[in-house]
């Protein structure tokens, strides 16, 4: 298979790399660029650990082919935080001890992220809403919750 | 992990040129147009599906979009997202149905990425199906994906010439309630199909759709508030799960009594079982709960699915009834109010 140019950003950085078109943008991330904050649980769309934002939106990286990102923004976990002050929902995550194994806060933390950029006040049962795609098997479902309603409500929302 | 078979993959900047693509590696090479990929790409790295060329829609313009026409149709692009068709505002004023079906599909991540159109043609699922390579090995391949076994049979019914994989798309029921149209483009030419005859009643053979043909738009007839369609959802989980049971029913009142109704079950068969014979015993008069319950006994005796998706089979032959009831009186302005019980999701 001839090798393709993948052009995009990833966290405001332009970047160039050349790929295989059959490879997913998880695959590229991790192992071209060597972005590995971001997770591979299941590879079907089903766990959500490998969550980033394409456009601001968030998707399963598993299931976007790296090419699919051409010409697109894409943002990892390790682009959430600003330089090294951590984003309000890592800082949030830190103190509730959101974080079990922590496999899955990656994904959880970005789905967190586009769900507060759309609706920044959201009500409780809309953050479990916003969450739903991410799995984690050590059920730690409740003090993620917590946190993410506490910076909802320190944004001006009803937490 | 299950990584994606080397393929090729193009990337065509128009409709014309993306038709052209597909006859022309069609012809020699196992093609697939993807939009989304939420359904495909998963299938590819179980290799249910093995394609050599991959002809990617995202950057075709005129596939995405929703407008109107002048004869009050709604055309929807094929590659709108289903995150995009859930929050219009148009669809959600004129189809809430079809806006609250795309909103039911899986998650929030996977709806900023899969398509209206990727979920109307979205492959028929099966418990002996969706499986990886070797699991599928190991218990033998089904007709399906019969790989190179000649005499692969169907696992959930062993003595039947025909594959039973299940029709699992949320949209596809309400498309054929609000008789919906698609129009299909290849560099022959290009059709409209009515969503009912879009679907087939084979587990393999699902669509109408030639190979060499692209989904290209859905188009909707236009609609009034004497209308109303509703949607309802059995899964496992209030989010994220395939429908184990979807009723798409449609009523459209005159002043008191009904003036016609239609009755759509989706993932009950290979294809969405059209029960609107059904539903008309309705029309003529003012909806009571005994008419509606009626149609729902009725649809209950009808249903007859079988045990190769999520949970027991008995149960959900038994959920048709309650849903069927529950989606006829909601859409007939009926107020079920000794029903109290919840229906699905509560955010759905």
């Amino acid at each position: 298979m001839p090798r393709m140019i993948l052009a995009c950003t990833v966290n405001d950085e332009p970047v160039e790399a050349l790929i295989q078109p059959y490879q997913t943008l998880l695959d590229v991330l991790r192992d071209t660029i060597g972005l590995t904050g971001t997770k591979e649980g299941c590879g079907t769309g089903d766990c959500g650990a490998c969550t980033v934002h394409l456009d601001g939106q968030p998707v399963c990286s598993c299931l976007v082919l790296a090419m699919q990102a051409r010409g697109r923004a894409v943002r990892t976990i390790e682009g959430l935080a600003e330089g090294d002050a951590l984003h309000p929902l890592q800082d949030a995550f830190v103190r509730f001890g959101a974080a079990q194994c922590g496999f899955c806060i990656p994904g959880v933390l970005m789905s967190a992220a586009a769900l507060l950029a759309e609706n920044p006040s959201p009500t409780e049962e809309e953050i479990r809403y916003g969450i739903a795609g991410n799995l984690c098997r050590c059920t730690g479902y409740t003090k993620m919750v917590d946190a993410i309603s506490e910076v909802a409500g320190a944004a001006g929302g009803k937490a | 992990m299950m990584r994606l078979s080397p393929f090729t993959y193009l990337a065509p900047r128009t409709l014309a040129e993306a038709a052209d693509l597909l006859a022309e590696h069609g012809r020699q090479t196992p093609t697939m147009v993807v939009a989304g990929g939420t359904d495909l790409f998963p299938n590819m790295k179980r290799r249910q599906q093995e394609p050599k060329v991959v002809i990617g829609l995202r950057g075709v313009p005129e596939l995405r979009g929703i407008s109107t026409d002048r004869d009050g149709w709604t055309l929807i692009g094929a590659t709108t997202t289903l995150a995009q068709a859930a929050r219009d505002p148009h669809l959600g004023q004129q189809y809430p149905a079809l806006a609250h079906a795309a909103h039911a599909v899986s998650t929030p991540h996977l709806r900023t990425t899969g398509t209206l159109g990727g979920n109307l043609c979205l492959d028929t699922r099966c418990n002996y199906y969706d499986q990886s390579y070797h699991w599928r090995k190991s218990v033998d391949f089904c007709m399906k994906r019969p790989e190179s076994n000649p005499a692969a049979i169907c696992w959930v019914a062993p003595g039947s010439p025909r594959c039973w994989a299940v029709s699992s798309s949320d949209c596809a029921p309400v498309a054929v309630a609000l008789r919906a149209r698609f129009r299909l483009v290849s560099a022959a030419g290009e059709r409209i199909v009515e969503a009912g005859d879009f679907f087939r009643d084979d587990g393999i053979e699902y669509l109408a759709r030639r190979p060499d043909e692209i989904l290209a738009q859905i188009l909707l007839p236009p609609t009034d508030r004497s209308w109303r369609t509703v949607y309802l959802k059995l899964r496992r989980r209030g989010s994220f799960d395939f429908p184990i049971l979807g009723v798409a029913a449609s009523v459209k009142r005159g002043n008191s009594t009904v003036e016609d109704a239609r009755l759509v079950l989706g993932a009950v068969g290979s294809a969405p079982v059209d029960a609107t014979e059904l539903a008309q015993s309705l029309i003529g008069a003012e909806p009571t709960t005994e008419a509606v319950d009626a149609v729902a006994a009725q649809a209950y005796r009808g249903a007859r699915p079988l045990d190769n998706t999520d949970l027991n089979y008995a149960w959900r032959k038994k959920m048709a009834r309650v849903y069927v009831r529950r989606a006829l009186a909601d859409a007939a302005r009926l107020d079920l109010h000794h029903d109290s019980g919840q229906v699905g999701a509560a955010l759905l």
